[in-house]
């Protein structure tokens, strides 16, 4: 965990109302695994006293790049950022992903731009695997091309039907799962609760281990407010409240207690 | 020769508050900075003026259902209710962090009942690596205890009084804003036995999503916090101050070295930094050189000049 006055390269749309921050970034890019997060204090964020967190794209080079979209107060004032200024991180935050278990073929499911740091786990593995991508449209399609370039098969599903198959993401990982009925997985997802409690069950039916990232509000980023937590059933079966900012964001299926 | 004349030129930051022999007057205040490794990575403990951590009481608390925390414009409201790990788990398992660096530790405690109180403040006493007890009477997010006990002068006042006989550990009720008159509840904590008293805590508050209707936070109301609060506990400080001859240590809305100056104007010995920290994890240690830098200009050799200097 380290904190760094970060410069912005590059701020562009990605596509539709998504952008693409890119910021150099040494220090904390160095350090980053996949699944692990910012916390960015957005500038000329009036009156404000919290960071804002955001999941990894891609990290490397010095560089460390935020895949994000105007939900609210602190995206919008992050749009307004200009390349050349600089921002506070804290980074980076949190347990990536674990990397699969040996033999297994990576599944990875992404609920709209819950693909960002799927994306950087991706450029990781050693192994190729294939992506599952649901939206609500196909402007919330995301990095499609970039899983091809590297070889991954993606399959999208889209709410209105415009791209892909019409339904949620479940509507293509479904049918695909029974068509492999033997073969040894390692799921890894990144999206809404209700499409990570889905993708848990389908884990636990295929006897495989689903890593899942949560996103909860968060405070200080870091454990000491105690804002994000989530309920997780521990080993001897005890239920706890653990933190999404520091045990998390990344959780095995069977340790959520879904509420 | 040069660095000495510079050593001596510095001025005096330390402050020894009911026994607690500080650094610098600068605290993080409790339930902003955890139990110390949360932000041991990014700011160098040993230069805080005390530590005081999480709010600790007898038996684990689980705390409120989440959402516990939204921002609102100058702030933030806060409802963790209290979560925490219980007296026995936190001497074990958390104290011993804190040990390894050279910051007083003051535990926040507080019960479910009146009793409860002195009870974890027994079991506390004793323990190597304490250096007094912060009692909070002042929360508004739990349903048994906290600012119950703390809006209510005969109940504030017993209860003090009953943990001020299990201890030998400096007190320090952490007093609520939401009375009539702050200088009698001060003066009913230092009465009571109270060693130094420390204000303010959130102020309770209210935040509703129109679109639902429904209020964001789980627990429906929380604690207001932040630089919104900040000019209401310039005033609070002022007037405790002036009610009582043990220390005040002032907190609310903290953000930089001049909001911290306000409140050691008015009359607090000492400060704490609370929300500000998730802001910027350096606040404490900006304030503290501002603090230092202001002494510096305005020719003061000694903290305790600027303490209490207000000009009324």
């Amino acid at each position: 965990m380290q904190i760094e006055q970060a410069r912005v390269l590059k701020h562009a749309q990605f596509s539709g109302d998504y952008r693409l921050l890119t910021l150099e970034a040494p220090v904390i890019s160095a350090l980053v695994e996949p699944g692990q997060f910012l916390h960015v204090r957005v500038p000329r964020l009036e009156q404000s006293v919290l960071r804002r967190p955001f999941s990894i794209y891609e990290a490397g080079s010095g560089q460390l790049g935020i895949l994000y979209k105007q939900v609210g107060r602190g995206t919008e004032a992050l749009a307004r950022v200009v390349e050349g200024e600089t921002l506070n991180l804290i980074g980076p935050l949190g347990n990536g992903f674990p990397l699969p278990e040996p033999g297994t073929l990576p599944v990875l499911v992404a609920g709209g731009y819950g693909v960002a740091p799927l994306r950087l786990l991706a450029s990781r593995l050693k192994d190729k695997g294939i992506l599952f991508v649901g939206g609500r449209t196909a402007a919330d399609i995301l990095c499609v091309q970039d899983f091809e370039a590297m070889g991954w098969p993606v399959q999208v599903a889209t709410e209105d039907g415009s791209s892909g198959m019409k339904g949620w993401v479940t509507s293509v990982l479904d049918p695909w799962l029974d068509a492999h009925p033997g073969e040894m997985m390692t799921f890894y997802a990144c999206g809404p609760d209700g499409m990570l409690k889905a993708i848990g069950e389908r884990a636990v039916r295929h006897e495989s281990i689903a890593w899942l990232s949560l996103d909860k509000h968060m405070g200080c980023g870091v454990g000491a407010c105690l804002a994000c937590v989530q309920k997780i059933r521990l080993p001897d079966g005890e239920e706890v409240l653990e933190r999404v900012c520091r045990e998390g964001p990344v959780f095995e299926a069977r340790e959520i207690v879904w509420k | 020769m040069t660095n000495t004349r510079q050593h001596d030129s510095r001025p005096d930051m330390t402050v020894n508050l009911a026994g607690i022999r500080m650094k610098n007057p600068v605290m993080v205040a409790s339930g902003t900075f955890g139990y110390g490794p949360e932000y041991a990575d990014l700011v160098d403990l040993n230069r805080l003026g005390a530590f005081v951590v999480k709010g600790i009481r007898m038996q684990p608390c689980p705390g409120n259902e989440v959402p516990r925390m939204v921002e609102v414009r100058g702030g933030l409201v806060n409802a963790i209710g209290l979560q925490g790990p219980g007296v026995k788990k936190f001497i074990t398992g958390y104290l011993p962090f804190l040990r390894a660096y050279d910051v007083p530790v003051i535990v926040n405690i507080w019960g479910q009942t009146e009793d409860e109180y002195g009870e974890v403040a027994a079991h506390l006493d004793g323990v190597p690596g304490i250096a007094g007890l912060e009692l909070n009477i002042s929360c508004p997010n739990v349903r048994h205890g906290g600012i119950a006990f703390g809006t209510d002068p005969q109940v504030a006042g017993r209860l003090i009084a009953g943990v001020r006989r299990r201890t030998r550990l400096p007190i320090i009720p952490k007093l609520s804003p939401n009375v009539p008159d702050i200088g009698m509840f001060a003066r009913m904590a230092e009465e009571s036995g109270a060693d130094a008293v420390s204000l303010i805590n959130t102020i309770p508050a209210m935040v509703v999503d129109v679109a639902t209707r429904r209020p964001v936070l789980a627990n429906k109301i929380g604690g207001l916090s932040g630089p919104a609060i900040h000019p209401v506990a310039v005033r609070l400080v002022w007037e405790a101050a002036k009610a009582v001859k043990i220390p005040v240590i002032g907190m609310g809305g903290i953000m930089e070295p001049e909001d911290a100056l306000e409140f050691l104007i008015v009359g607090a010995s000492a400060v704490a930094v609370g929300t500000a920290n998730f802001t910027d994890p350096s606040t404490a240690l900006r304030v503290v050189d501002g603090i230092e830098k202001y002494l510096v200009v305005h020719h003061m050799r000694d903290l305790r000049q600027v303490i209490g200097s207000v000009q009324v």
